[in-house]
């Protein structure tokens, strides 16, 4: 019997793991199974070049239909997995197909979460996770005079600099304090609030929206808590992601905030992974289970489960990076910054170029970086490594980073 | 169009017809070419588009600026003078016959 890995999911992690099986010379049958009617491709740029129309669809796609043959993968797009049967050792398909499987790799991602008001499902109310959403999000967006965002994360913020860009009035409505509060500390988060302020976007904190009026069945406008009203055409909800788990905990797999998986990125069985988007994995840099949303994440992840599945085991212990594209500012993290009790400042944040270097005790933990793509690379490295780092030899600007 | 030659680190050559503007590294991808892995999709943020420029372009290609830089210091076979990344390649007609050696590895 050939032993059959089953991957379900064709997105950046589903793509990854398919393509590291072969590089790593595994040569048994591979299948990539994803429930959206395209060729795997890349999400980063939806919500950058391809809303303002500076890459075309094609443009986006991970590799052209040919590879997937040419590599003996066997791609199954616009089908979905709906169970998965343990004991024999099979997915059932939505079509009615079954599929036996050796491994299985669960890349599922995740879907946006929902925001529960009146009006949220007017016409002109948009989401944005998958290629259908940007060409419907780029249509409306030609057409858009007032466009608010709620939600001030990488995406939201993504997608308001985009519209902006395009000369359109944005307003970005947040429910916190400030904007990206999860992932990036203060300093951060007031450069970038200042950086879309100035380029005319209001931005709204710690305010919430009860509601969206329409006129007939098209939205019109937004109204805040506090009972001010905000005129909209356009609304494009960025509210975090929920993680897709359903199919895991179905089978009876382990699930916290996304499926469950070791060091290993395997979940209790045996047999099945879990990778990307969608996996809860414990974490070397943050000492605790973390699940991320990045490109790194998911590739990183894809390549590890393929090394194990092609015998060359290795626990995960890739260093997090992120970034995020802002107008001309380009935002990049590393590390994680769980539980940091103290940071600082590597050059000026009034030039537009600085980083901010977070320490948990006597740990470097994560490093952000604005337009300083040398201290971002650096501290990738020096994460890597473990490498010890005073917080005054962070915050010294003169010193190279890269002969420690 | 131009034509672009990427040889492989055991010495497979592909010539690939690349449009103008587009960057070496998707004329890679776009033809499903192993050996660039371009898993940024070409934000010049993760250095497995590395090649090696056949030395007589060199003088056609742009400066390496500060970002590209500092990726090439981070590229999984080493660096050498003529590495670059391929996705900060944009194809223009005087590039027209550019050969790029592929590294063994990318990542
Ligand atoms: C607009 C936007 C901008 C982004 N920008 C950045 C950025 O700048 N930098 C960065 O690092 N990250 C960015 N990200 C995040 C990054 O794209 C994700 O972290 C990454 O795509 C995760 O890959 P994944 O394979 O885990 O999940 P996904 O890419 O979501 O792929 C999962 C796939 O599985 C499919 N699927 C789910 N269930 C089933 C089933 N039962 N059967 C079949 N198929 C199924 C889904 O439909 C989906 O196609 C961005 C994301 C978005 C949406
Ligand atoms: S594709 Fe990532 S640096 Fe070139």
């Amino acid at each position: 019997m050939p032993d059959e890995v089953v991957i379900v999911g064709g997105g950046q992690a589903g793509y990854q793991i398919a393509a590291s099986l072969r590089t790593e010379g595994y040569a048994e049958p591979v299948f990539l199974i994803g429930d959206e009617p395209h060729l795997p491709y890349q999400r980063p740029p939806l919500s950058k070049a391809f809303v303002v129309g500076k890459q075309d669809q094609t443009r986006l796609l991970l590799r052209p239909e040919s590879y997937y043959a040419g590599h003996q993968i066997e791609l199954l797009s616009g089908e979905k997995v709906i169970g998965i049967e343990r004991s024999t050792r099979k997915v059932r398909l939505k079509s009615g197909r079954e599929l036996s499987y050796s491994k299985l790799v669960l890349a599922l991602g995740a879907r946006n979460r929902r925001l529960q008001i009146p009006g949220a499902d007017l016409d002109g109310v948009c989401y944005l996770r998958t290629l259908g959403e940007a060409v419907e999000l780029k249509q409306r967006l030609e057409q858009a005079h007032d466009v608010v965002v709620i939600g001030g994360g990488f995406v939201g913020l993504e997608v308001a600099a985009s519209a902006r860009s395009l000369g359109k009035n944005v307003t970005v409505i947040e429910a916190l304090p400030r904007l990206m509060a999860r992932a990036v500390g203060t300093s951060i988060s007031e450069f970038i609030r200042s950086a879309h302020a100035e380029r005319g976007t209001e931005i709204i904190p710690d305010a919430h929206v009860a509601e969206i009026r329409g006129c007939g069945s098209k939205a019109k406008q937004l109204v805040l808590g506090n009972g001010r009203p905000i005129d909209a055409d356009l609304i494009v909800i960025g509210i975090g992601i929920v993680p897709h788990t359903d199919l895991a905990h179905e089978a009876g797999l382990p699930v916290e905030n996304g499926i469950a998986v070791d060091e290993f990125l395997r979940t209790s069985d045996e047999n099945i992974f879990a990778i990307g988007d969608c996996a809860q994995y414990p974490s070397a840099f943050s000492g605790s289970r973390v699940r991320l949303e990045s490109v790194q994440n998911a590739v990183d992840q894809g390549v590890s489960v393929a090394r194990t599945i092609a015998g060359k085991p290795a626990p995960y212990a890739a260093v997090p990076w992120f970034w995020s594209d802002q107008f001309e500012i380009r935002l990049q993290m590393a590390g994680l910054p769980h539980g940091h009790d103290r940071h600082v400042v590597r050059g000026e944040p009034q030039s537009g170029k600085f980083s901010v270097f977070h320490f948990r005790g006597a740990m470097l933990c994560s490093v952000d970086s604005v337009n300083r793509p040398a201290d971002h690379l650096a501290a990738r490295k020096l994460l890597a490594a473990k490498t010890v780092l005073s917080p005054e030899q962070a915050a010294d600007a003169s010193l190279d980073l890269r002969i420690l | 169009m131009p034509k672009i030659t990427y040889i492989s680190h055991a010495g497979e050559k592909f010539q690939i017809d690349v449009p103008n503007g587009e960057s070496v590294m998707e004329g890679a991808v776009r033809n499903g070419i192993d050996g660039i892995v371009a898993e940024c999709g070409g934000s010049c943020l993760c250095a497995t588009c590395h090649v090696y420029v056949d030395e007589a372009f060199l003088p056609l290609l742009p400066a390496i600026d500060e970002e590209q830089d500092a990726m090439l210091d981070s590229t999984a076979c080493e660096r050498m003078p003529n590495s670059r990344l391929s996705c900060q390649i944009a194809v223009r007609p005087e590039l027209d016959g550019l050969i790029v050696r592929m590294p063994e590895y990318q990542k």
